[in-house]
Parts: C-alpha cells; structure tokens; sequence
C-alpha cells in the first residue's frame, strides 16, 4: 500500500475549478518533484492536501497510510502525520519559537498517548537539532518568523519538520528566497529525515533545489493536470527547455 | 455658636445610633434595602467606632442626595439596577461541605485541572471538607507570624479598624473619598470586609501578600474594601483574585482599593478577576463596579497596577495613579478579554501633578463572539509637572465578526514641557496564523490560547510568576468556543 494516495482529485475555489483530476502514489522512502509554472496549481494541491479551509474537493481521494484524510481536520491531518513546510510561513507575535515547538511537539505526543515532554529532554532535542541546521540556538527565544530572514525561516520549518517526524512531508516552495549555503543546510536537513517510512512531495519552480534533494519521481503540473511524469532526468529537461511544450499541450 | 450647633448635631446622631436603632443586632441579614438603618447594623456588627459609623453615614447620605443616578458614560448596557432590592448585610454563611470532589460539577472540575491547580486547593475552592490539619493553611499561618515580626500588618481590615485605628483614620478615603463616584460612595457606606496592609519604612516585604491566603477564612462579600500603604522606602507585591471560577449569588459588585506609596515606596498590584461571566446567551454574571486608585505621595514612589480581567458580565475598571511625589512612577499593565456577552469598559488614569513623574500604560484588550470591549484612559499632566512623560499603547484584537473593540483616550496636558506617546492598533487573528497552527497539529482551542497569549504578552510577564502560568491557562479556556 502507497504512504499517500491521491486518486483523480478534483478542487475548486470560489467556484473555479484548479485541479482537474490529480493522481498521484507516493511509497515510502520515496522522493516526488511537483515542477510547473506560477498559477498552475501547485499550492492549491498542497493546500487541500493538508486542508485549509476555502477550498472545495468536488471528487476523488487522498489517503494517508490508507486514512481518508479529506474527512480529518487540519489539525486531525496533521497529528497523523501530514506535514506541510509553508512557502510563506506566517508571523505570531509574541510567541517564542520554543513555546511554538513545544506546543506541537506535545499536540503530537498527545495523539500518541505519550506524556507531555520534561521541559530538559525538550531543550535537550532543541539543541541538538538546532546544530543540524545551523541555526544559532538563541533564535527559539525569538518570536515565531517575527523578523525572520527569508532564510531563517525555511530553516525554522525544517526545524519543525525534524522535530515532528512526519509521515509524509510537503514543501512548498522551500528554495524560494534562499541563498545557495542555506539551500545547503536546509537540503542537508530533509535528506537526513529520508526513511523507508517516510515520503516527500516537493514542490518547485526550479531545477537547482533538486540538485540537492534528488527525487525519484518529477511531475510536471500545468493547468490543474499532471501532464507529464519521469525520472529526475526530467528537471533537467525543464531546465533546459522550459515549460512551453507542456503549457500547449494543456491547452 | 457654631460650635455648640455642630456638637448638638452630634450628640443627636449618637441618640439616634442608641436609640432609634431598632434593628434586631443578633439577627445574620441587614433588613432588605438600604436606609441609614442598614449602614448603623452593618457598623454595629463589626463593633465599629463612633468615627467609622459617622463615616459610613456622611457617604449614605450623599449616595442618597446623588439620586441613584449611576454614571452613564461608559459603553455598557445592563438593565436597571433596583438598590432597594438587595441585601447589604449577611453573615458569611457556611457553604454546603461536600465529602469529596466526586461531589463537585465535573465541569468545574475540569477547569481546575486545565488550570492546573493542585488538588488540595481544589478541594478548598470547591467546598469541600478538608482535614483539620491542611497545608496551606498552616503554612499561611507561618507567613502570618513571620510578616508580624516584621512589622507588617496585614489584616481584615474590620481589624484593622480595631487594631490601628489611627492608620485608617489618616489613609482610608485619602485617595477614593467618599464622595469620589457613585460605587465607591457606595462601597463608602456598606463596605462589608476587605483587606488592610501596613508596610513599615524601609521593608522590602519578602513575600507576595495575596487575599488567596485567606480564602477559607471569611468570605469578603460583594462591597470589598481594601487599603495598602508602603511607608518610605518599603516595597509590596499584592495578589488579588484567582484564576478560578468563582460564583458569588450577588450580581453586583462595587470593591473600593486604595493605594499610598510614601517617599521611595513601591506597590506593585496584581488582580486576576474571573467572576462568573454569564451564560453564553449573556444570561447571569456579576457586575463588577470597582474603584482602584494609587497615590504616590513621596518622591520616586512608584505603583503599579496589572490586571488579568477575564470574568464578570460587565466591568467598569479604571485602576488609576496619582503621580503626586517628584520623580514618582505609575504604570498599568491590562489585559482584558470579553467572550460571548461580555461588556468590559476599562482603563487607567494617570494624573501627573509632581515634576519629572512618568507613566505608561500598556493596555490589551480582546474580543470575541458578541462582547464590547472598551479602552477609556485618561493622562493628564497639572501645571507644574515639568518633564512629566506618559507612554500609551492600546492594542485591540478581534476574533470572529460580532464583537467589538473601542479606544477612548483622553490626553489633557497643561505643562508644555510634558511628552505624551499614544499608539493603538486593532488587529484581528488570521486564517492564516490559525491554519499554521493546526497544520501543526494544535487543536483550534491550543492554536487560539498560544496567539493570543502572545498578543497579551507584556502584560502576563509583569505578573508574579506562580500567577502568571495560570494566568496564560485562564487566557486560552476564557475563549474556548469563540472560533469555528
């Protein structure tokens, strides 16, 4: 059984309809690319894959681990281990990164049945994963993307990702607004999380983020339709040779 | 001749207390209403002196000459209160004891424990039957003996009354005189119990003093008056209220504070309030009519005033300074959040009178379902407050579409020398700062308590610690239900 199963979704917002019949399996321990051009979907996908509100599934499926996901919560979603790295993580003043981590991290461990984390294996997990992505310590003191560089904040949704352990990870647009080192370090942390169990589905405008996390499978979206799948030999393509055959042909 | 008059008038007067005081004194309740009859019992109950009872008296008759006429500019609507349909006197009666907290509304229960109060003291909120030897009592019994040492009187203040009646004297109606405003005139007439506390020069007072130790012993009632004066060079930190809920059968309330820092003196006032707010119809709830005002008398005296308002159907609040000393300090830190029905209309005055007095007031207020939420403030600098400086932050927050936020500010400056700061912003919690959350696997109820916990911030971190944590609790279960 695939970890995610996304079987001819179909979505609309405010009565447009943006995906047109999406299918796609991921199996564990895999890798899958979601390249395209601006406005073609890709957010919505994610969107509705973890569940925000404003969209509607007009048909089809998304299974988690074999779960109908499309009757959970978000938050239901995202205990079960759905994990979305936002393109734009929000600002929420006031509240320290560490008690941001801390909430989640028990919001989860609640689910489970485990007990709330003691507040020194807590700063003790910090510290370690902190290092991983060479992040000062001292920013979990900061408040949550407040004045964040663009950088500082992927590298904080990474963080998160580490820290909840997801079994299935979306990232949206990660690359954008980083420089090469931090598009480094922030590779560097998703291939570390790579399992057997575990799946990611990336999502991309560009090449160069796939140079360092190298999928299995890419797919090319336009037009609310996967118009194209292949291996990783298929980015190269696109670098190369762009969009336009593809935009025609879903036209 | 005058004088002969005057002492006449008075020898008359305590005829009428010996005579014409018909009321049975043994009985537990005042006669239903008030007249001059009820303030003499209440007074006789309390063994009050000749001087207390005139008192209490002078601020009846001037409620009386005000004509019920309630002040009516604040934005609040609840319907008209009957005065003479009340009560103003009952012994404090024993509640119910229960056996055990299997007993106690399982609702209430599960507040305590999301609260996170230990279970001893949830027995003891609840009404249930402790040992006779129990652990905080006997600890506050030590607190009790240890603060005596030091010279700090801290008392009923009917005791008080009995005790040092020559501090009262001076200090009680010093900063809210009888004839301040219709509640406190109230208050000034039928003010049942409340606490007295007397810091000696230069003590820093070593604990937080908190009405909380004191809980099983007496029940203050619905007219509380409370006096706090911090000789020179003394320093308190002051608790009032609980986080947990607390139900009182009088709908209203009308408590009187007073405050005196002398010359380099420091109080520092904490109240978490969360009376009974009502239904979620807006049916019930108490109405809280409260007079707080700070003096600082004495050079770089400083008071200040943090409020966690969470409770009551409608609150009227102004926890004032009066920035008399050179160089004092006041400061007000408030958070106020009105679920459902809730009304709240509350704010500060500082009123600077000496040279080089400073004030800042940082207000939070926060809206949901249908309530009103206002922030009425008033800084006003007097003619020789040279270099006088106040800095004003009100920040609203709104969640949901059927509730409202208000900023009333007043600036009255005649020194031109004086700096004021206003800023406010009213915002309201996005979507997409809830759907993070959720995508993080907070439930809607977590998501909502960590935002606006970090919207009240600055407020909730100049409460004392132990307060604090359940404070920050207290924020998120006030607004359970107000999302989604």
């Amino acid at each position: 059984m695939a970890l995610l199963e996304i079987k001819n979704l179909h979505a609309s917002v405010a009565g447009k309809e943006i995906l047109k019949g999406i299918t796609l399996s991921l199996d564990g321990g895999e890798v899958h690319a979601i390249m395209g051009p601006n406005g073609t979907g890709k957010s919505t996908l994610s969107n509705v894959i973890a569940g925000r509100e404003g969209y509607e599934v007009t048909a089809g499926e998304v299974l988690l681990d074999g779960k109908d996901l499309l009757t959970m919560s978000a938050d239901e979603r995202a205990r079960a281990g759905m994990f979305l790295a936002f393109q734009y993580p929000v600002e929420i003043p006031g509240v320290s990164t560490s008690a941001f981590l801390k909430t989640a991290i028990n919001a989860k461990r609640r689910a489970e049945g485990l007990a709330e984390i003691d507040a020194m294996e807590f700063l003790k997990l910090i510290k370690e994963k902190t290092k991983i992505l060479d992040m000062p310590y001292e920013m979990i003191k900061r408040a949550l993307n407040v004045g964040f560089s663009g950088g500082e904040k992927k590298r904080a949704e990474v963080l998160q990702m580490i820290l909840l352990q997801p079994r299935v990870a979306i990232l949206d647009e990660t690359d954008s607004g980083l420089d090469i080192d931090a598009l480094k370090v922030v590779s560097e942390g998703v291939n570390g999380l790579r399992s057997p169990d575990r799946a990611f589905l990336v999502i991309t405008h560009y090449q160069r983020l796939l140079d360092y996390i190298v999928p299995d499978h890419v797919h090319v979206l336009t037009g609310g339709r996967i118009v194209a799948s292949g291996g990783k030999e298929l980015a190269k393509e696109l670098e190369a040779e762009g969009y336009a055959k593809y935009l025609d042909a879903a036209a | 001749m005058a004088a002969t008059k005057e002492t006449t008038a008075a020898v008359r007067d305590v005829e009428q207390y010996k005579y014409g005081f018909i009321t049975d004194i043994e009985s537990d309740k005042a006669p239903k209403g008030l007249s001059e009859d009820t303030v003499r019992f209440i007074s006789a109950k309390k063994n009050e002196p000749e001087w207390m009872t005139e008192w209490r008296l002078k601020a009846y008759r001037y409620w009386i000459d005000l004509g019920d006429e309630e002040p009516t500019w604040a934005k609040l609507h609840y319907p008209k209160i009957d005065y003479q349909d009340a009560y103003y006197y009952s012994a404090p009666k024993n509640m119910p004891k229960l056996e055990s907290l299997d007993e106690v509304d399982p609702k209430l229960l599960e507040t305590y424990k999301k609260l996170g109060i230990p279970l001893k003291e949830q027995e003891i909120l609840a009404g249930v039957a402790v040992d006779a030897v129990f652990d905080s009592v006997s600890v506050a019994t030590t607190y009790k003996k240890k603060l005596e040492e030091l010279g700090v009187i801290f008392c009923p203040i009917s005791e008080a009354i009995q005790k040092c009646p020559d501090l009262v004297k001076k200090y009680l109606g010093s900063v809210v005189p009888y004839s301040d405003n219709f509640f406190a005139t109230l208050n000034s007439a039928v003010f049942t119990d409340g606490s007295f506390v007397y810091i000696p020069k230069g003590l820093r007072c070593p604990m937080e003093l908190s009405t909380y130790f004191r809980i099983n012993e007496q029940n203050t009632g619905q007219f509380e008056r409370t006096l706090i004066i911090a000789d020179e060079g003394s320093y308190v930190s002051y608790l009032e209220g609980c986080t947990a809920p607390q139900r009182d059968e009088n709908q209203l309330h009308a408590a009187v504070v007073e405050l005196i820092a002398l010359d380099d003196a420091e109080i520092k006032y904490s109240t978490v309030q969360n009376w009974y707010p009502g239904d979620e119809n807006g049916k019930g709830g108490i109405y809280n009519f409260v007079t707080k005002r700070g003096a600082c008398r004495g050079r770089n005296s400083k008071i200040m005033w943090t409020q966690v308002e969470t409770g009551s159907a409608i609150t009227w609040k102004y926890p004032s300074c009066i920035l008399q000393g050179e160089g004092s300090i006041g400061e007000f830190y408030s958070v106020a959040i009105t679920n459902n029905y809730q009304q709240a209309d509350t704010g500060t005055k500082m009123i600077h009178l000496g040279k080089n007095t400073r004030s800042k007031i940082i207000s939070k207020g926060i809206s949901a379902g249908h309530a009103d939420n206002t922030y009425r403030g008033l800084v006003r600098v007097g003619p020789k407050a040279d270099g006088a400086r106040n800095y004003t932050q009100c920040d609203s927050l709104l969640i949901g579409d059927t509730c409202g936020a208000h900023t009333v500010p007043y600036v009255e400056t005649s020194n031109p020398s004086a700096t004021t700061e206003h800023e406010a912003t009213t915002s309201k919690i996005s979507e997409d700062q809830l759907f993070y959350c959720l995508q993080r696997g907070m439930t809607q109820e977590e998501a909502v308590s960590l935002i606006v916990n970090g919207f009240c911030k600055e407020v909730l971190q100049t409460l004392p610690m132990e307060f604090a944590v359940e404070a920050q609790k207290l924020v998120g279960i006030s607004l359970e239900g107000s999302v989604g």
